[in-house]
């Protein structure tokens, strides 16, 4: 049986988790995942401005493993981390360092390139590959000059490939969520290219566990039945090698693992369940079985997938133009109300001044920001928070709109405050070009280096 | 008949799909499974978002989980960093469903606990 927990659903979640994971109870694997769509242009950013190349990656990841080396050494916990981003070969580099420094001589950190074609772009192009948006068949050749990242969703398989060499720690840049999972069970219980079922029930746990502490209290609809939020358990994932699982916890830690937990990580993100694609399997989600098999443990079974497709998904960002948002807390009697004359002022000063943008947007928190009209009932809040936004092309039209806020608070209705944190100014809106390459064109590079 | 609120007898998590979101809507047992795939259509799902979702609504079933999978086209005002909006990634879909009021036959009691969900 192999053991592997994911610490980290997202760059940004708890810096903690994955040391206690480490800590709190036995562990083959820690997998790490750091990179949401939005994540891979800043990081395409920082590499460009950055001359000596050392930047482009997860920096977290190498305070992590600065903190937990010792004890992955000790209990020989194997790590696989999409912390790669848009530049593994440097956050390999820093992660060798950091092992040097502690001495850990003779271990060996992989990596798996292949994933960042930004600099093919035009020769996979020229191959006739229109990589056309998923979404509305559009050309790519309409936003060319302003991407600013692509990335392949790679094959699990690279990372099984790294494990094969030897590797302790895996560095990976783009690749599936579930994947982090796939390829050390790949690799463990030496499952092949074609192996569809096996490949389909470790997608599922994959998934399952993809976005931390989703899995085991957070986030879950039942939020009275969860108890110890401050010392919630992040999942761990109990592997067979007939492709049986057990999703579970380390004992004494908060949260909760039940069927009701898993079958919401289950639906999250979820499309035509029949069709759960990734590059390596084609898995389906109406075959799974789930059953509370004890305290915090739910076995899942029966788990059935179908031959890959011949494409893997890329992810292109783009440039969009510039945006801004700002916020101001309208009070007292009437609060409602006297946010929409705010909001209407501001708009119509700014119309005054000759200017009109791509897109605008007016929300009240408080009062159906998020629900709309939703639920709202008829009882008139104290205090709203009015937010308003723009988006344009013309990023000094963006900056004049964040100057037209704060004047609302002397020159508006009564009872205006929140005005911290300055003028929002413009920042770049990123948008996202879903597009299929065929695997043909997508070369994986596994490289081992040893300390 | 007695009209519900979904969370008392569902429960749900929804996320982005591009510029679009996903809810998943899952019954606490095999009857109101059964409520959810004769209540909650597509089409009320769209009218009950309102202008929050601009594109239409898909439905898909998945009984091994007792869930429905809906997928609100065009629903994130751009999606992603592209929207303006508070919510831009959908994640408060699946409680505004939750919202959603259902026809319940008068002898159906729903699991204890979710009366204050």
């Amino acid at each position: 049986m192999i053991r592997i927990a994911n610490g980290q659903g997202f760059w940004g979640d708890s810096i903690d988790a994955p040391v206690r994971l480490v800590k709190e109870g036995p562990l083959d694997y820690l997998t790490l995942d750091y990179l949401a769509e939005v994540t891979m242009s800043i990081m395409q950013k920082l590499k460009r401005r950055d001359p000596e190349g050392r930047s482009g990656y997860a920096t977290d990841f190498v305070d992590l493993i600065r903190r937990i080396l010792p004890d992955l050494l000790e209990k020989n916990v194997r790590v696989v981390a999409n912390a790669g981003g848009v530049n593994p070969g440097a956050c390999v580099k820093a992660v060798c360092a950091v092992a040097r420094d502690a001495g850990a001589r003779g271990l060996k950190v992989g990596m798996v390139l292949g994933d960042d074609i930004l600099d093919r772009l035009d020769e996979i192009l020229a191959e006739g590959v229109s990589l056309a948006n998923m979404d509305d068949g559009r050309p790519l050749s309409e936003v060319r000059d302003r991407v600013l990242a692509a990335n392949v969703y790679m094959s699990a398989f690279p990372i099984a490939g790294a494990l094969d060499l030897g590797a302790s720690i895996v560095v990976t840049g783009r690749g599936t969520d579930p994947g982090l999972v796939v390829g050390p069970l790949a690799h463990e219980f030496k499952w092949g290219r074609d192996d569809w079922n096996h490949l389909a029930a470790a997608t599922v746990p994959g998934h399952i566990i993809e976005c931390g502490a989703q899995c085991t209290g957070g986030n879950f609809s039942r939020w009275w039945e969860v108890p110890g939020w401050d010392h919630l358990g992040y999942p761990v994932v109990e592997a067979e090698p007939d492709g049986s699982f057990t999703i579970t916890k380390h004992d004494d830690t908060g949260g909760l693992v039940t069927v009701d937990t898993v079958s919401e990580q289950l639906v999250y993100e979820m499309g035509n369940p029949a069709s759960y694609i990734t590059p390596d399997v084609v898995a389906d989600f109406t075959s799974i079985r789930l059953e509370q098999a004890g305290k915090d443990r739910v076995a899942v079974t029966g788990v059935t997938g179908r031959p890959a497709t011949d494409t893997c998904k890329v992810s292109i960002s783009y440039l969009a133009g510039y945006s801004a948002v700002g916020q101001l807390t309208v009070s007292g009697p009437n609060a409602l109300e006297k946010a929409r004359v705010a909001a209407s002022a501001l708009w119509g000063r700014l119309k005054r001044a000759g200017l009109t943008f791509e897109e605008t947007h007016t929300e009240f928190v408080g009062a159906g920001a998020c629900h709309g009209r939703i639920g709202r009932g008829s009882a008139a809040p104290v205090e709203v928070v009015m937010r308003v936004g723009v988006k344009d092309a013309d990023q000094k039209k963006v900056d004049r709109f964040g100057k037209e806020i704060a004047p609302l608070v002397t020159s508006g209705p009564p009872g205006i405050t929140g005005f911290a944190g300055g003028r929002p100014r413009a920042t770049e809106v990123i948008a996202f070009w879903p597009a299929l390459i065929p695997k043909g064109l997508v070369r994986a590079d596994v490289r081992v280096e040893e300390v | 008949m007695k009209r519900m609120r979904l969370h008392r007898l569902a429960h749900a998590r929804s996320g982005d799909k591009g510029d679009g979101s996903n809810v998943g809507l899952i019954a606490y047992d095999d009857r109101g499974y059964g409520i959810l795939r004769s209540e909650v259509t597509a089409e009320r799902v769209k009218t009950h978002f309102g202008d929050i979702v601009r594109g239409q609504v898909d439905r898909y079933e998945v009984p091994n989980l007792r869930a429905l999978n809906f997928i609100l086209h065009d629903s994130l005002g751009g999606g992603g960093s592209a929207s303006l909006r508070t919510d831009a990634q959908g994640k408060t879909h699946g409680m505004a469903l939750l919202l959603m009021e259902v026809d319940v036959p008068d002898d159906y009691t729903p699991p204890a606990g979710a009366e204050h969900a």
